[in-house]
Formats: C-alpha cells, structure tokens, sequence
C-alpha cells in the first residue's frame, strides 16, 4: 500500500500546526544580525558621524555607494572635526547588503537597520540620498513613502550588532565595544559567542 | 410530457402557479449551484492549505470565505482581451457551452425527497427526466466542445495542444464512465434519477445494503476515477498542465470569460459528486430525526437536502485530498489506465452483474453463478491483458 501513503501524510499534515504566518499583520522577531537597509546615525548632540572619508565606498564590492567630503565650516559644523560627508548616496538596485560598509566606517556613522520592505517604482527612488538615510532628531529612521513598516517596526529598526570580539579575542567577550545610538543607546552584547 | 414525466407537479393541469414554481426550482438550482462552486473553491483553498501547513485565503470576510467573490467581481471588471488570430465568434461562445452543459447536467439530480409547494406536490429536483441518465452523457459529452472550441478557437498553440489533450482525455474516459453508469443501470433497472435513488431509499440501517456502492462497489471505483478524469482534476489535470501549456485550453481567455470556464470546471466536479451520490450513495436518502413529525417541514424539506449535501461534501472532500495528495500522471500512464484498465474492468463488471441478475430472476443457483461469473470475469481480463503488447518490449523493438 506503499503507493496510497501519501495520503496519509497529507491528511495527518492537516493537524498539525501551521508554518505560515499571517504576513504582513504580523511579523517575524528578526534575526540580531539582519541586514536591512542603511541609516546615517548621529551623535546625541546632533552632530552627524559621518566624516567623508569614502572608506564604505572604497570598500563596497557592489559600487552601490557615493560619498564625497567637504570641509566643515568652523561656525557652522555639521560633524565634529574637519570635514563632514557633503553627499551620500546609496542606490539600493545595486546594494548587496553584505555590511562591508559597516565594518569599514570609523565612526560608527553608517549601520544597517532591520527595514527591508521598500518597493521603489522608479530608479530614482532607489537611490537613497542622504537626506533620506540620515536619522531623525530620535535617532529614528526616516520612513519613505515606498517604505512598509507596520505595527512598530521603527522600535526594532535600531539592529546593528556587532560581536563584541571582533578580532577573536575571547577577554573582550561580553565587553561592549561600540558607542551609544541616539535613540536607541547603548546595546547589550549579543548572546551566545562563546559557544 | 416527456420532460416531467416523473415529477407528480406535471402529471397534472399545467397552470400558473405550476410555471411559476418550475421557473423558482430552475432559479433556485442556479443559485445553489453558483453558491456551492464559490465555497468550494474557498473549501479548496482553505483544506490544501492546510495539507500544505499554510494558511489559505483569510481576508476576504470571515476565515476568508467570500474570497472565490472577491476574485470573481475582480475578473469581471478586468480587460477582455481577444488574440488577432481568434475566431471571434467561437472563442466568445466556447465558454457559455462549457457553463451551459455544466448546468444542465446538474438538473436531473435529485436533491431532497417529494415536498410540496403551493398544493403542489413536487420533487426537490429541477428535472425528473425519464432518459436522466443519457441526458447526463450527453451533456458531458457537449461540454467537451466548450474546452476543444476553446483551444482551437485561441489561434494559438498551447490552447490548441491542451484541447487536443482533452479531447483525447475525455473521449478515453467518457467510455469507462459510460460503462460504470450500466453497472447501476444493469441493477437498477432504469434511467430516471428519481428512480434510482427511489430504488434506494431509506428505511433503517439495512437499506445502506441498497445503496449501490455495495452491490456494485467495483463499478463506485471506476466512476469516481473516471469521473475525475472526466472533469480533468488531478491528478488528471493534463489539459492544464502549467509545466508544459501554460495554462491549457483557457490560456488565452482573461476576466469574465476565463471566470466562466473556472466555474464550468469546478461546477462540473460538484455535478459529478452529486452523481456519484445519486447513482450510489441513495441521493437524498438517509435517516429522518424520529422525534419531529415525518410529515413536517423538517423532515420532508431538511433533512434530505441535509443528507445529500453531507455526502456530496465527502466527496468533494475526497477530490480536494487527491488534489493535494497525487502528483500529476504522465500523458502514457493516463492512456493505459483509462483503456487497458477502466473499460475492461467496466466491461467485465457489467456482464457479471448481469449474468447474476439474469441468474436470479430465472432462479438459477446462485452460490454457482456468482464465483463462476467472477471467475469468467477474471479469466477474460487476463486473457486480454496477456494479449496486450509490453511497452517496454515495444520500446526496445522500436529501438
């Protein structure tokens, strides 16, 4: 009767729990590490991170990414220190989400959120501009019109994590390593990395 | 009068009144028709997403039941495009035979018992022919025309490729569900569906040996499969195999027209449940709730309809779990099964039924004439499968 099992196995599947969840009503925890899309952080007095330095752009193998620097002005800084990112540009057709940024930056100025639900209709949308990827005055994402968050994504999107040990080194397990995010403060290590 | 020659409503003087609850019975038929395919298609859904530990549809009103509405008020406000190399006339006409013979098909099933309406005393049925069955090959023989003038009317290949499919599907199987029909004719002795349900209806535990699934319980298989392959289901479901015509005989049709056929399809399965559940499951019969008067609303209306519902759901049940159980069969393994199986099989069950109603009406010895027909039966089928080329033989020949 090998050859009428499977319908055993269809009927019993009918009982079970269900695997499927009711998306987009309700959403999945993401994993600590996920990489959605970018934002530009900036520091609790306001001042912006980044310091044009081109390092996410000379990095990034997908060339998705154009910084250019400019000199800040000494009334008016928009960053602290000599020269700030004048136009950050990210174009999202061609990122590939691999974080490469957010390991080269110094300043901890670029990380990825956990926002992955964009559907751009034209191309130039899909460019995000700095006006766009740089926080609010919460340290909050700025929501794009093509942008779906529902039922307070924004309170998770703060998800840059990274391991504690990132050169390996087991005595700085555990032992934070990173600044404070406007808004969202300063992160608890992530479990599990000494496993 | 041949039309109604069963049905006590039109013994009589044809007045009015007796029009007027014809015209309600053709509406109300309609209607549950209609309303039955909408939940089906919901019932679909919703029981193959649960076999598959999905959801399912679950927007569209409560557990997402009005969904096959959403998505038919949907197709009828979208574009209706028609190929340049159509033959216009055909292609518009193609679906409205589909739905028409899906329809009529479903009015000679007996719904509930003898009611009355008005001081008429009718059948809960549409249309108690005396020729029912015959009536019913016929039209599912038409509806064949709706899905090849479909296919060929497209002006374009895939169409054309899936309606050839079948015409060849249909017409192989249209034999052996002909031949399952007799093996309930040969017993029943009739082609009226009143009649045959009739035959078994119900008066305690022991009328479910009348039922005709017992007495001809090879012929109950060979219905169901054919009956599948009939209405082109899966795992018959070649006219549409996505894999490999896009979407078959319908891939040109958009919006209403496409929405037409879907129904069609679907109707056609209810229709042939109902079948099922009339030739051999009693139809309406089944046992009335003691404790109300036999001759109330509820026993006389309800309860039949209740019954002949919840059978034709097991079946559509059972349809549903076939769909989400069997993989699709292979163009040679369809052939095979339907001509080297079903219509022996049908055929030998037809002439032993036969010879033991013909056994016992001459008052022959029973306990005889049964093992030897079954036995004879048995000799003929192996007698013609060990005639019938190897096809792996065949390959290597033609190799």
């Amino acid at each position: 009767m090998a050859r009428f099992s499977g319908f055993g196995v269809t009927f019993k599947q009918m009982f079970k729990p269900r695997i499927t969840g009711f998306y987009p009503k309700e959403k999945r925890e993401k994993p600590e590490r996920f990489h959605g899309r970018h934002v530009l952080n900036r520091y609790e007095d306001g001042m912006e991170k980044c310091i044009g330095c081109e390092l996410c752009a000379g990095v990034c193998p997908a060339k998705c990414i154009y910084v250019r620097g400019a000199d800040n002005s000494p009334d008016s800084p928009v960053s602290p220190g000599e020269r700030f990112g004048f136009v950050y540009e990210i174009n999202y057709l061609r990122c590939i989400h691999c974080d490469m940024c957010v390991e080269a930056c110094p300043t901890e100025a670029i990380t990825e959120t956990k926002l992955f639900e964009f559907s751009f209709a034209n191309r130039a949308d899909a460019i995000y501009t700095k006006e766009e990827l740089l926080v609010d005055d919460e340290g909050r994402a700025k929501r794009q019109p093509w942008e779906l968050w529902l039922g307070g994504e924004d309170d998770k999107t703060s998800a840059w994590m990274r391991a504690t040990s990132s050169s390996g080194d087991a005595d700085y397990e555990g032992r934070v390593n990173w600044s404070g995010e406007l808004g969202f403060g300063v992160r608890e290590p992530e479990q599990g990395q000494s496993l | 009068m041949m039309l109604g020659a069963g049905d006590p409503l039109l013994s009589g003087k044809i007045d009015l009144t007796v029009v007027l609850i014809v015209i309600g019975k053709t509406v109300a038929v309609f209607a549950f028709l209609l309303v039955a395919v909408m939940l089906y298609i919901w019932f679909m859904r919703k029981v193959i997403a649960d076999m598959a530990s999905r959801v399912g549809p679950d927007t569209a009103g409560p557990w997402g039941i009005l969904q096959s509405l959403a998505d038919g008020i949907k197709l009828f406000f979208k574009e209706q495009s028609v190929p340049d190399s159509a033959d216009r006339r055909v292609f518009f006409l193609a679906p409205y035979i589909s739905l028409m013979t899906a329809f009529l098909a479903f009015s000679i099933i007996p719904i509930g018992g003898q009611v009355s309406i008005a001081g008429h005393q009718t059948y809960l049925q549409l249309a108690d022919l005396p020729i029912g069955i015959l009536f019913l090959l016929a039209m599912s023989g038409l509806g064949l025309y709706g899905v090849m003038l479909a296919g060929w009317s497209s002006g374009s290949k895939y169409p054309l490729l899936g309606s050839v499919r079948a015409s060849a599907q249909m017409l192989s199987y249209e034999a052996a569900f002909g031949l399952a029909i007799v093996g309930v004719l040969v017993q029943a002795g009739t082609l009226s569906t009143r009649a045959i349900v009739d035959k078994q209806a119900w008066t305690g535990v022991g009328s479910l040996g009348t039922w005709y699934v017992i007495p001809a319980f090879v012929a109950f298989v060979i219905f169901l499969i054919s009956a599948i392959a009939e209405t082109n289901h899966p795992p018959f479901d070649l006219v549409e195999a996505e894999q490999e015509l896009v979407g078959g005989f319908h891939t040109e049709y958009t919006g209403i027209r496409f929405a037409i056929f879907y129904l069609a399809e679907f109707m056609n399965l209810i229709t042939m449940s109902a079948i099922a559940v009339t030739l051999f499951l009693g139809g309406p019969a089944g046992p009335s709730l003691g404790f109300l008067s036999a001759t109330g609303a509820v026993n006389t209306w309800l309860m039949p309809v209740f019954w002949f519902v919840a059978k034709v759901m097991v079946l559509l049940f059972g349809t549903v779990w076939l769909r989400a159980s069997l993989p699709r069969l292979r163009y040679d393994q369809l052939m095979d099964l339907g001509w080297k199986w079903l219509i022996e099989l049908a055929f030998i069950w037809v002439m032993v039924s036969g010879v033991i109603i013909v056994g016992r009406n001459e008052g022959w010895n029973l306990i005889a004439v049964v093992p030897l027909s079954l036995l004879g039966g048995l000799g003929i089928l192996g007698v013609l499968r060990a005639s019938m080329p190897n096809r792996s033989e065949l390959v290597e020949e033609i190799l």
